[in-house]
């Protein structure tokens, strides 16, 4: 049913501390020097040492974004490694070990990588050998690997880098054997000249794209899987003219990045599910002074603590009503890496002019995932940032037709701005007139009108003459277009949302269409299924849910959606 | 009082008559003209209860937000703009309470706003429970067998953790207020004035006499630089010590930022840096 998809899966597997994010970034860069298109997922625990983690590097000649149940070469780097991911592995799977890793469940191919990197200046070279021998058996050019440790340790010595190219070299010549004699089937040709092409991670790409987007100033709390975002804002705060804070708590952050932004400057919060239920009152807070924010959520497994290093996507429903009382938001839910630049560029636009809360729902899968994308757009024009002069007379909560007041900024005209968490009149001083009070709602509701306009539109793929949409949103997008594509089951399609809320009126007609919506999502209980029911009136009746932790594997899907056929 | 700049017209003020809140008022006005501030340049941050109404009713830009949450508001607002004055006022409650984590942290990054406590030992707006600083056997609806916890004393801590500006100050006393206030204004870096003062409805202990006849003002020539003296002297708590019980200079926290690095200007008024950007996407290219 699912046909073989055009690329080799590489899987790595041990313990942490062991290296498999080093040779994850070898091999990532390397192939896409090499011409390939690479896409690495890693799954791991929530230790600094021990315990079981896994990277998948796919490596292919078409641009691959989804996760693959499949593994064709495996390189276990502890005891229990192949038992972790027996799952995965068929008799197809060529798997290098030593006697450590060795499990007599399994055929494996000992080549001795402890040794090797012992005869090579130390055990810690053992993951300059595994690269190697991966390289080998895509017959790679030698060259490369020379580069590459030369680029990556000169800082260091001239004896680490030797030592790496060496121990490299020796995992490259057991690797060309092993091709050789075993023949590895299936390695791809190269796609072509990637050389302009980016290789980002789903926190560089929100971080760098809010940056494109007006960003100045980020306030946050570390928490899994969300701060690779807050580490790169503070990376380059130099460099990038940002002021970046670790906030004491999530309460700090999301007031701290209200009052900068009440100050005029773009500010963003990062977090994950726990914080931003801790930042309810403060996006209460945003939506009745009208202060621009933008929240990036990566989701991890919850309710509590629950996995804080796997993947869900089982916030949406907390990022739809946080912060007690009726006011507007959007919320949006990029699809891979390139979207996620995007969208995190335009959340500062969006959240500047129509004066609300912006929510980027991402996922740990996204965060720790590396891709090769086209170079995004980093933009040269001056950006809008939707702030006015104020006069003498100004008041903040001027009553407008389409209920969005002129924004003005302490310190920029000769007026004064004022806010108030209590309600307010349009001088933004307190009230209790009720009145006033419904104008006030009422008001901030009819943002929603122009903000239904400025809709992201969902995005479709298959045939005309489709019966049964499957619809997604998120990192989701990959993973249904990759299965839909393998089974050509002919009349499915699917419908994939970068925005999730307001839901885009555009979506009313794909969704007429259907004879049935199934919706798939990595959660327990449908939340965008039932949004979009509530939402559209539409009725999705059938869902493919998981919530182990894992993201959809192409393989799950295709299953799953085969069965729909 | 003579009228100025920050006067406001018509404003409907909430406070009971007699309450402490008018006094500080006065002395904060005072204060803002006698250090030359202007009401387009002053940013007052406040929290909720009855103190957090007073930019309700002078003329500044007013960022009135949640319980508690006064300080991180005024870090971000004087680091997105640091040529802006910022104030953050609200109750005992507010500041020691709800927003305790926050004061403790404040003190630590030291952001150039000045800190004013209305401290009345009440919670007024709620109508009468017991505050953090409410004193061991304050009888309210809620505390019904008096308070037995130990109450914040917020000078102490604010001095443990090095605070760059520790003062006392009682609301009855207008014009020695007003001059801890001009202190505090001009302080660079993180400035504490806690202000006693009785709140008339609610609290029927620690009244305007009561506070009279339980605070002492330092010497005219104490000297605030040693932290271990004034933490001392911040324990006392019969009677409190009103002044400048501590200071110690160091760089406010914007100036330990990268983006104030040579440049002052406000974050709203600069370019995006998109050659840095490009820069930094094209490592990426790793070719």
């Amino acid at each position: 049913m699912c046909q073989k998809a055009k690329d080799i899966s590489v899987v790595i597997c041990g313990a942490a501390g062991q290296g498999i994010q080093t040779i994850e970034k070898a091999l990532t860069v390397m192939m896409k020097q090499a011409g390939y298109h690479v896409f690495a997922t890693r799954e791991f625990m929530s230790r600094i040492r021990g315990g079981m983690n896994s990277t998948e590097i796919r490596i292919a000649n078409e641009r691959a974004a989804s996760f693959l149940n499949r593994v064709d070469i495996c390189i276990p780097l502890k005891q229990g490694a192949l038992a972790h991911l027996k799952e995965r592995l068929s008799d197809q799977t060529i798997i290098i070990g030593e006697k450590d890793t060795y499990d007599p469940e399994f055929d494996m191919f000992d080549i001795p990588v402890s040794r090797i990197a012992e005869e090579h200046g130390g055990k810690i070279y053992a993951n300059a050998v595994a690269t190697g021998i991966v390289l080998g058996m895509f017959g790679l050019n030698p060259d490369l690997y020379k580069a590459y440790f030369r680029q990556e340790f000169q800082s260091k010595s001239e004896e680490i880098v030797q030592n790496n190219i060496s121990a490299c070299g020796k995992g490259y010549e057991s690797g060309q054997i092993l091709k050789n004699e075993k023949g590895v089937p299936g390695i791809p040709e190269p796609a072509g000249d990637l050389a302009g092409e980016i290789l980002m991670n789903g926190a560089e790409a929100v971080a760098l794209g809010a940056v494109a987007g007006g960003c100045r100033f980020v306030s946050s709390y570390p928490m899994s899987p969300s701060t690779g975002v807050l580490v790169q804002c503070a990376q380059y705060a130099r460099d990038l003219d940002l002021v970046v804070e670790q906030a004491e708590d999530e309460i700090c952050a999301i007031n701290m990045a209200l009052g900068a932004s009440y100050a005029g400057a773009g500010s963003l919060v990062t977090t994950s599910g726990g914080g931003l239920a801790l930042m309810g009152e403060g996006i209460s807070l945003a939506g009745m002074t009208e202060t621009p924010v933008v929240i990036h959520l990566a989701q991890r497994p919850g309710p509590a603590t629950g996995l804080p290093t796997r993947t869900e996507q089982g916030d949406l429903n907390l990022v739809l009503h946080a912060g007690h009382g009726e006011f507007p938001r959007i919320i949006l839910a990029p699809g891979d890496h390139s979207q996620a630049f995007d969208l995190s560029s335009q959340a500062f636009d969006l959240a500047g002019r129509f004066q609300i809360p912006v929510f980027i729902l991402t996922d740990q899968y996204l965060m720790d995932s590396t891709r090769n994308i086209p170079e995004p757009d980093s933009g040269r024009n001056t950006k809008n940032t939707h702030i006015i002069k104020t006069d003498m007379d100004y008041q903040r909560f001027r009553l407008t037709e389409n209920g969005i007041s002129p924004r003005g900024i302490p310190g920029y005209g000769n007026g004064l701005v004022c806010v108030d968490s209590d309600e307010h009149s349009e001088d933004g001083y307190i009230t209790e007139d009720f009145n006033v009070r419904r104008k006030m709602v009422d008001k901030r509701l009819k943002k929603m009108d122009a903000m239904k306009k400025a809709c992201i539109p969902p995005v479709f793929h298959g045939p005309e003459d489709y019966e049964t949409l499957f619809i997604c949103w998120g990192t989701n997008y990959h993973p249904v277009k990759d299965a839909l594509q393998q089974n050509q089951a002919g009349k499915q399609a699917m419908l994939h949302f970068p925005q999730i809320y307001p839901v885009p009126p555009a979506a009313d007609a794909y969704l007429k269409q259907a004879k049935r919506i199934v919706s798939v999502e990595n959660n327990a209980t449908g939340q965008f299924g039932r949004l979009l029911t509530l939402e559209t009136g539409f009725f999705v009746k059938k869902y493919i849910l998981k919530y182990t932790g894992l993201p959809f594997s192409v393989e799950e899907l295709c299953k799953e959606m085969s069965r729909l056929s | 009082m003579k009228a100025s700049i920050f006067d406001k017209k018509n404003a409907d003020i909430a406070w009971c008559p007699g309450c402490g809140n008018f006094k500080i008022l006065e002395a904060l006005k005072g204060a803002l003209l006698e250090t030359n501030q202007r009401p387009e340049n002053l940013v007052v941050v406040s929290g909720i209860g009855q103190a957090p109404k007073t930019p309700q009713y002078f003329n500044t830009h007013m960022f009135n937000g949640l319980h508690g949450r006064a300080l991180p508001v005024a870090t971000g607002v004087k680091a997105a703009n640091p040529s802006l004055t910022v104030i953050a006022q609200g109750g005992d409650g507010d500041m020691y309470g709800e927003g305790g984590n926050h004061f403790l942290h404040t003190i630590r990054r030291n952001p150039d706003i000045v800190h004013l406590v209305h401290n009345n030992m009440v919670y007024g707006l709620t109508k009468g429970q017991a505050s953090p600083t409410s004193q061991k056997g304050f009888r309210t609806p809620v505390q019904v067998e008096g308070v037995f916890i130990e109450p914040v004393n917020p000078v102490a801590v604010a001095i443990a953790q090095n605070a760059s500006f520790v003062a006392r100050a009682f609301a009855g006393d207008v014009d020695r207020t007003k001059a801890l206030l001009v202190r505090a204004i001009r302080h660079q870096g993180y400035a504490l004035v806690d202000i006693f003062q009785p709140c008339v409805t609610f609290n029927k202990v620690n009244t305007f006499k009561w506070f009279k006849d339980h605070v002492r003002y330092l010497d005219e020539n104490y000297d605030p630089s040693s932290q271990k003296d004034a933490f001392e002297l911040a324990l006392q708590n019969d009677p409190f010590l009103l002044g400048v019980l501590y200071v110690e200079e160091k760089p406010a926290f914007h100036k330990n930022l990268p983006v104030y690095d040579g440049n002052p200007e406000a974050l709203y008024s600069r370019e995006i840096r998109w050659k840095q950007l490009k820069n930094i996407i094209r490592q990426r290219q790793y070719s």
